[in-house]
């Protein structure tokens, strides 16, 4: 099939909906919430068509745990939900990073706080998705610029979420999540797709969180013969509630570890024209669209521009960010919300060097804003 | 003597033998008893370990997982039943039990326990129901009855209780049950009958807290509870006859549904074969 034949207009939820069924995912469940809702409509129709499972749950806190019970029965599985069932959803993707249990959390934020306004936009829960459960722990989140990188990160998530044991946030808002776009579709046959870790030891010697020779250790289904203990509770390698420190300490640098040391793995963004740059414009999401246009804008005035585009948000690309503004003395930021990921980059360059530019009002930022807190700078 | 050696070889068979032991239920508490009977039914029904699940969500009775040697999960407050939902959906062929006390299954986790029920999703959700949080110290639950002193009712409860077969009974569930942690046989025999049925199965165990609740109230030691649920119990067919007067007060035990109703994974199974149909 030629990629024009492959061509379609396509929303971003359903991008979205369509990323999951490639890279594997046989089960959601999840409760109406715009603008998230056409994730779980197409999948009640999608998924059965596949062998695969949907259920529309009583609540968001049900589907989150719905959605882990069926990764733990061995199912790839994905919720979707805006601010307001992301926030009930926070204890149980706590219990995910507790159990090491791989699953994916759509988030296509509106803006907030409280029921705030449910089809406008923002990137509000930027934070929320790093710190929103209670406790330490790591988290992979991604966040999409375009239709066709909704479902790559989509798919990516699945592949994050099965490689690290972890769940996986993508980040979407409501413009990438109602827009569409023409996408062509990659070959179905040329999409990666992570398979769950595997164990050949002996039931009677499996350790489903052991700390050695791997950050990683397999994930056994239930059902198939590996009874083990999963629990909320700190646990031993053995999955046995524990009180220890010498046991509850090593399990939780492991599970940091698992994420910072496989930070090259992790971390996606595009890089251009950082290396003759005198001003950096960072941006993510829907406001990586108005940037690229403000960029561009200012080239074509003579400004030196350069432009990061992040598409992994959590971990915070620090040493991406540290190198590309190293020689600078300008960083603009723009998100639609008060600041919230600026906040990490002028953690790691300083806040000095840093411009934000901020929309919280329920529109879409514009590239006229962006382009005047380059032209602040460039002055 | 014989009897009692089987019994011990069927404990050694289903707890786990790597898994640090004494359990941390204070002395006399009914929650073991509930255990056993689960054990033993499983036992009778000669399931094989590698089906069954066995999930909990948080308090003492969230506890009893970790002992078994199935496959066992123990998530978070009021959820056991959510969790149990998608486990059932990708492993239908999978015993998937939940055990949850009152304050789990009927104050957090109510919301969870009649959408299981309307949906009649083929788990079992057996409910220790000691009317009181056990482990936070006894505070009042939604099942302590009027009156009652309770941690956080120091000057009497004002809420009425959830009789909870009966809620199961009308939110849809396929099979429900009650009985107590003294009539130990009838216990197992409807744990038994909950996890045969297609569908719904809730059975729900009275038991008591007589460390928390019981204190509070004077209500005795463990055994004088015990012989509280012996006396004050009465079999479904007698309660029948009896007037609302006379059934004041007692705790009414049978079988209150059995009821053939479509189950969820069957019926998910057929809209999965209509699909494929669709598509091919």
């Amino acid at each position: 099939m030629s990629a024009r034949q492959n061509a379609r207009l396509m929303q971003g939820d359903e991008a979205c909906a369509e990323g999951a069924i490639a890279a594997g995912c046989r089960f959601f469940a999840g409760y109406p919430i715009t603008p998230a809702t056409e994730i779980a409509e197409v999948l009640a129709r999608r998924l059965p068509q596949v062998g695969g499972k949907f259920i529309q749950m009583e609540d968001e806190i049900a589907s989150i745990a719905a959605v882990i019970g069926a990764a733990v029965g061995g199912a790839k599985a994905m919720t979707a939900t805006s601010g307001p069932g992301f926030s009930l959803m926070q204890e149980n993707i706590g219990f995910a990073a507790m159990a090491e249990i791989p699953c994916v959390i759509v988030d296509v934020q509106r803006m907030g706080p409280s029921t705030g306004r449910p089809t406008s936009p923002s990137q509000g829960d930027v934070m929320q998705a790093r710190w929103g459960t209670h406790g330490d722990h790591p988290i992979i989140a991604l966040a999409p610029s375009s239709i066709r990188e909704t479902f790559d990160l989509t798919v990516q998530a699945f592949n994050f979420s099965e490689r690290y044991r972890t769940p996986v946030i993508v980040l979407m808002d409501e413009v990438i999540g109602h827009m569409r776009e023409r996408v062509e579709l990659p070959d179905p046959a040329m999409i990666e797709r992570e398979q769950r870790s595997s164990t050949t030891v002996p039931p009677e010697w499996y350790k489903p969180f052991e700390n050695f020779p791997s950050d990683v250790p397999p994930l056994m289904p239930f059902g198939e013969g590996y009874r083990y203990h999963i629990t909320g509770l700190h646990h031993d390698e053995r999955g046995y509630p524990t009180g220890r420190p010498d046991e509850i300490q090593p399990w939780l640098e492991r599970i940091v570890r698992k994420i910072d040391s496989s930070l090259s793995d992790i971390l996606l963004y595009d890089r251009d024209g950082i290396n003759d740059a005198e001003t950096l414009v960072i941006a993510y999401g829907a406001t990586a669209r108005s940037a690229r246009h403000a960029v561009e804008m200012a080239r074509e005035r003579g400004r030196k521009v350069g432009f990061l585009k992040l598409k992994t948000i959590w971990p915070f690309a620090q040493e991406v960010v540290e190198h590309a503004a190293a020689r600078l003395h300008h960083v603009v930021v723009p998100e639609m919300n008060m600041g919230q990921l600026v906040l990490e980059v002028e953690r790691v360059v300083g806040r000095h060097k840093v411009r934000r530019v901020n929309r919280a009002d329920g529109e879409m930022i514009q590239p006229a804003q962006i382009l005047a807190g380059i032209e602040e700078w460039a002055k | 003597m014989k009897r009692q050696q089987r019994e011990s070889r069927v404990h050694e068979r289903y707890l786990r033998h790597n898994k640090k032991f004494p359990n941390i239920w204070c002395a006399g508490c009914g929650i073991g008893i509930v255990l056993g009977a689960i054990i033993r039914a499983v036992d009778k029904l000669q399931l094989n370990k590698d089906d069954v699940a066995l999930l909990s969500g948080i308090g003492c009775t969230g506890r009893m997982p970790v002992y078994v040697d199935f496959n066992t999960l123990h998530t978070t407050h009021g959820r056991a039943l959510a969790f149990a939902t998608g486990l059932k959906m990708v492993r239908p062929e999978m015993k998937v039990i939940t055990v949850m006390g009152d304050g789990d299954a009927l104050a957090i986790g109510g919301n969870h326990f009649i959408h299981a029920a309307r949906r009649n999703i083929g788990l079992t959700a057996i409910v220790v129901n000691n009317s009181t949080y056990g482990m936070t110290g006894g505070q009042y639950s939604p099942t302590t009855p009027i009156g009652a002193q309770a941690a956080t009712a120091p000057y009497g409860h004002i809420e009425q209780p959830f009789p909870i077969a009966e809620l199961a009974m009308v939110a849809g569930a396929a099979f429900v049950a009650r009985s107590t942690v003294y009539h130990v046989q009838e216990l197992e025999k409807y744990v038994a009958q909950a996890i045969t049925k297609e569908g719904f199965a809730v059975v729900e165990a009275v038991s008591y807290c007589h460390t928390t609740l019981g204190r509070m109230n004077r209500w005795g030691t463990a055994p004088d509870m015990m012989r509280h649920l012996k006396e004050q119990s009465i079999p479904l067919r007698r309660a029948e006859q009896m007037s609302e007067e006379e059934k004041h007060g007692k705790i009414v035990r049978g079988v209150f549904a059995d009821r053939d109703i479509a189950e969820y994974t069957h019926l998910y199974d057929q809209i999965i074969a209509e699909a494929e149909r669709g598509t091919a």
